[in-house]
């Protein structure tokens, strides 16, 4: 059962980025977006990460692509138009990429020691509790600093985003 | 007694007449030249009279100035008999000659210039005659060539000086590399410098039969005595060197520098006792050009030209004496040279200067009525060189001749001959110059007394210098081994009047006998009129070539395009370059810079991966 | 019955995401696009902990999965304000046409 579930998600998660890719429009590509974080939420769900796999749906699903499309919208993003300024990125992406994705996959299968296959319900650690405890302990100060943080973030947009766009 | 005072002197002229000679009035100029070396000539004078009767040498040392390793080198001087010869020649005819510029220069630009350096000339002529080692000799040597180099080309404004003096110096210096190589061998063979550890050094060496290192030696500095006092093949800057002011050429190219060969050979003579090979060559070389000369100096026009070639002939008489081991016969026609040699250059600058600069002999004539003193003075002087008995030049030639009829016989005949050609090639310049009517444009009369008495000293030195027994006198340091050799005595002598006589029938007598030989020669006039190309010969072996590697090799190929282009100018280009290509990096685009940053990140995943290791 | 997925997959479609991520960064010309791959980067990076954390059986990776995930919110936030801004100076939303910090 998990397995399926894994294939399908997998997949519509590939598909979505691919689009994500070569899509004109911004709002496709918005869309496409939200398709990957919500199968990304199932997959958190069979690696027994309940915790996150909600806050995935809540803030990436529900705030930041929000905010991406508001943006998108208020700005009226239209198709894009072609250009050949960056000629680096454009030749040596592709070969770079594939690249990349070889090593990686290699260094997975052969570097790292043998892993355990995934199965629901072979661990549920991942709760609101465990999680809680962790970051009110262990964590403390790295969740102190990232309050911070996000208050800085909400100043800095506030002041950047002042003035009216006629 | 300090014999540092002797060049010191003529120093301090230099030194005060260079700083400030240009504020000072002429008369003071005056004062300090020829005080200089008057007080120089009143020192030599007193000293040598307290230190008589110098049979052996007295030496002074001073400093040590050079040290490293084995060799030692001391700033030395030394007086021995020779070298007292040599003192009085020079301060005495260089005293009467700084007299004689005072009337010659009077009207000429750069007065004070001129004194200071034949100042600067007198120091480095003194310091080369009183050095006790070779290096201080070789310094008084460059030094003495640096000043003909500067006096020659006086006239700086004129082309043809600048020349002359680029020439004296030029070809002086090929001859003072084969002395400095001569040098360096000296420092080898006997580790030192100094005559005297040298003349131990090579008692103890047997006499050299076939070419060994003291022939090397001895040759190496026949070099540099055949640049500086001009004998084949590094005669050629002699007769250019007429471009400068004729005291010089009476001072320098007469009386003083060009001996200095004739002169570093006797100092050295014991090395060249070892070696006769080497003297074979100095006695072939010095009448070879003794004869080549004096052809040359029959065809010549030029007043000072003929005088020129005079002296070349005369120094190859010099090196012909001591090459067959005549040293003091050779020294001893030093001296008379210098009395009548300059004696001739000084009356010729009395004619040059009363026509307003005109020096060729087509252009003068019957001076003898408007130039009495010049007249008498300049017959004594050629009466002198052309070996008429009871003159100086007879004693000194005869005694050279005797040595030489000792030694080859056939090297005997051509000395002769020579003697018999300067007898007449003197005599033409004479009677072309006093005899006859004027051919010139000018109003000729009688030089200041400033210049006249200096003649009328140098003609009695001239005329009576022959009964100074020179030889007898410096036979404490060259044993005497040849006497007077009568028969040779009449022949020389009779030689000698068969040129005058000839010369005065050609051109008193009958002048249009003259041109008619001259035509009738034909080619072989002109090839001696143009002393047998060998300018031109040089010219074309020698400077075109090195001109044109200069120019094409050294210049075009490696100044402008090595250094240039491929160092300097590469390297600019290079870095350029790069700087052009690494500038693309900074395109502005984000996606490039990511592409980049992607890029590095792939290489530290692939570099950790396999840091890891892989399992 | 189906054999269960290797933790290894999970590993490799994390690299395929990440890779698709660069993609985008690299080809896309909108900014906002180029934002977006920017966050699907960032969540691969997020299914690559909480696979490991499976893993060794800590709930450390779950926490570190949450710090990106604030951090990429507060991104996002800061990095929309941006684009409105360059939005209003340049009037482009190419990014290509942003580059007065050329040579």
């Amino acid at each position: 059962m998990d397995t399926v579930l894994f294939i399908i998600f997998a997949v519509v998660a590939i598909v979505c980025g691919f689009n994500l890719i070569f899509q004109k429009h911004p709002i496709s590509s918005a869309l496409s977006l939200i398709g990957v974080m919500s199968s990304l939420a199932v997959l958190y769900l069979l690696l027994g990460a309940e915790f996150i796999a909600m806050a995935q749906m809540i803030v990436y699903g529900g705030a930041v692509m929000v905010l991406f499309i508001f943006v998108i919208m208020l700005l009226n993003a239209g198709t894009e138009k072609a250009s050949s300024k960056s000629w680096f990125a454009q030749f040596a992406g592709l070969p770079l990429l594939c690249l990349f994705v070889a090593v990686l996959a290699f260094l997975i299968r052969a570097a790292l020691p043998a892993l355990p296959d995934v199965r629901f319900g072979r661990w549920f650690g991942g709760t609101a509790e465990n999680i809680g405890k962790m970051l009110f302990t262990q964590y403390l100060l790295p969740f102190e600093v990232i309050s911070i943080l996000i208050l800085i973030a909400i100043l800095g947009a506030v002041v950047l985003a002042r003035k009216e766009i006629d | 007694m300090t014999l540092w005072l002797i060049p010191f002197f003529p120093l301090i002229g230099f030194l005060l007449n260079g700083l400030f000679g240009k504020r000072l009035s002429k008369s003071v100029v005056n004062l300090i030249a020829i005080g200089s070396v008057a007080v120089s000539f009143l020192y030599v004078a007193a000293l040598l009279f307290k230190l008589s009767p110098l049979t052996t040498a007295y030496s002074e040392h001073y400093f040590t100035w050079i040290q490293s390793g084995f060799l030692q080198i001391g700033f030395d001087l030394f007086v021995d008999r020779l070298t007292a010869v040599m003192l009085l020649i020079v301060t005495g005819v260089g005293l009467l000659i700084h007299i004689y510029s005072i009337g010659y220069m009077a009207h000429e630009g750069g007065y004070y210039r001129f004194f200071s350096y034949l100042n600067l000339f007198m120091f480095f002529m003194l310091l080369l005659v009183l050095s006790s080692n070779l290096l201080i000799m070789f310094v008084g040597w460059e030094g003495v060539g640096l000043c003909s180099y500067l006096l020659v080309g006086f006239y700086f404004t004129e082309d043809y000086a600048t020349n002359a003096g680029n020439k004296a110096f030029i070809v002086n210096r090929i001859g003072d590399f084969g002395f400095s190589l001569g040098i360096f061998l000296t420092v080898i063979t006997f580790k030192t410098l100094d005559f005297e550890k040298i003349a131990a050094g090579v008692a103890n060496m047997p006499v050299e039969t076939t070419a060994g290192v003291l022939t090397a030696i001895t040759l190496l500095l026949f070099v540099g005595a055949t640049g500086k006092s001009a004998q084949i093949p590094l005669y050629v800057w002699l007769p250019d060197a007429m471009a400068g002011p004729t005291p010089v050429s009476a001072l320098i190219h007469a009386a003083t520098m060009v001996t200095a060969g004739v002169y570093m050979i006797a100092r050295v003579s014991f090395l060249y006792d070892h070696a006769p090979h080497a003297m074979n060559v100095v006695a072939l070389i010095g009448l070879l050009t003794a004869v080549f000369a004096a052809t040359i100096g029959v065809t010549q026009n030029d007043i000072k030209k003929v005088f020129a070639y005079s002296t070349v002939s005369q120094l190859g008489y010099m090196f012909l004496g001591v090459g067959v081991g005549a040293y003091s016969a050779g020294i001893f026609h030093l001296m008379t040279h210098a009395f009548f040699k300059a004696l001739l250059f000084l009356g010729a600058g009395s004619i040059i200067h009363r026509l307003s600069g005109e020096q060729d002999l087509r252009h003068m004539g019957g001076l003898r009525k408007a130039m009495p003193i010049t007249f008498y003075t300049l017959g004594v002087a050629s009466l002198a060189i052309s070996g008429f008995p009871g003159f100086s030049g007879f004693f000194s030639k005869d005694a050279i001749l005797s040595a030489v009829y000792a030694h080859s016989p056939w090297m005997f005949w051509i000395g002769v001959f020579t003697a018999g050609l300067t007898a007449f090639y003197v005599f033409r310049a004479y009677f072309l110059a006093f005899f006859g009517n004027y051919r010139g444009h000018h109003h000729p009369h009688e030089s200041p007394a400033v210049m006249t008495v200096p003649l009328i000293v140098l003609a009695v030195l001239a005329a009576g210098g022959g009964f100074i027994n020179v030889p007898a006198w410096l036979s404490t340091v060259f044993p005497l081994a040849e006497h007077a050799n009568a028969s040779a005595m009449i022949i020389s002598a009779s030689f000698g009047i068969l040129g005058i006589v000839i010369a005065w029938f050609l051109y008193v007598a009958r002048p249009a006998m003259a041109e008619s030989l001259k035509t009738a020669a034909g080619p072989l006039y002109t090839l001696i009129a143009n002393k047998y190309y060998v300018d031109e010969l040089y010219t074309g072996f020698i400077v075109k070539p090195l001109e044109g590697i200069s120019r094409f090799v050294l210049w075009r190929g490696v100044d402008e395009g090595l250094i240039d282009g491929a160092l300097v100018n590469g390297l600019g280009r290079t870095v350029r370059g790069w700087g052009g290509l690494l500038r693309r990096l900074q395109s502005g685009s984000i996606r490039n810079y990511a592409a980049w940053v992607f890029a590095g990140s792939l290489l530290v995943i692939v570099v950790l991966g396999l840091a890891g290791g892989f399992r | 019955m189906l054999p269960p997925v290797p933790l290894s997959w999970y590993l490799i479609l994390s690299a395929i995401l990440f890779a698709l991520g660069v993609a985008g960064f690299l080809y896309r010309k909108s900014i906002i696009t180029v934002f977006m791959s920017i966050e699907l980067m960032l969540n691969a990076v997020n299914l690559s902990f909480v696979a490991f954390s499976y893993e060794y059986r800590r709930i450390d990776g779950h926490i570190y999965s949450f710090f990106v995930m604030v951090v990429a919110a507060a991104e996002a936030a800061v990095g929309l304000a941006i684009i409105l801004t360059v939005f209003k100076n340049r009037g482009t939303l190419q990014i290509d046409e942003v580059d007065s910090m050329k040579l």
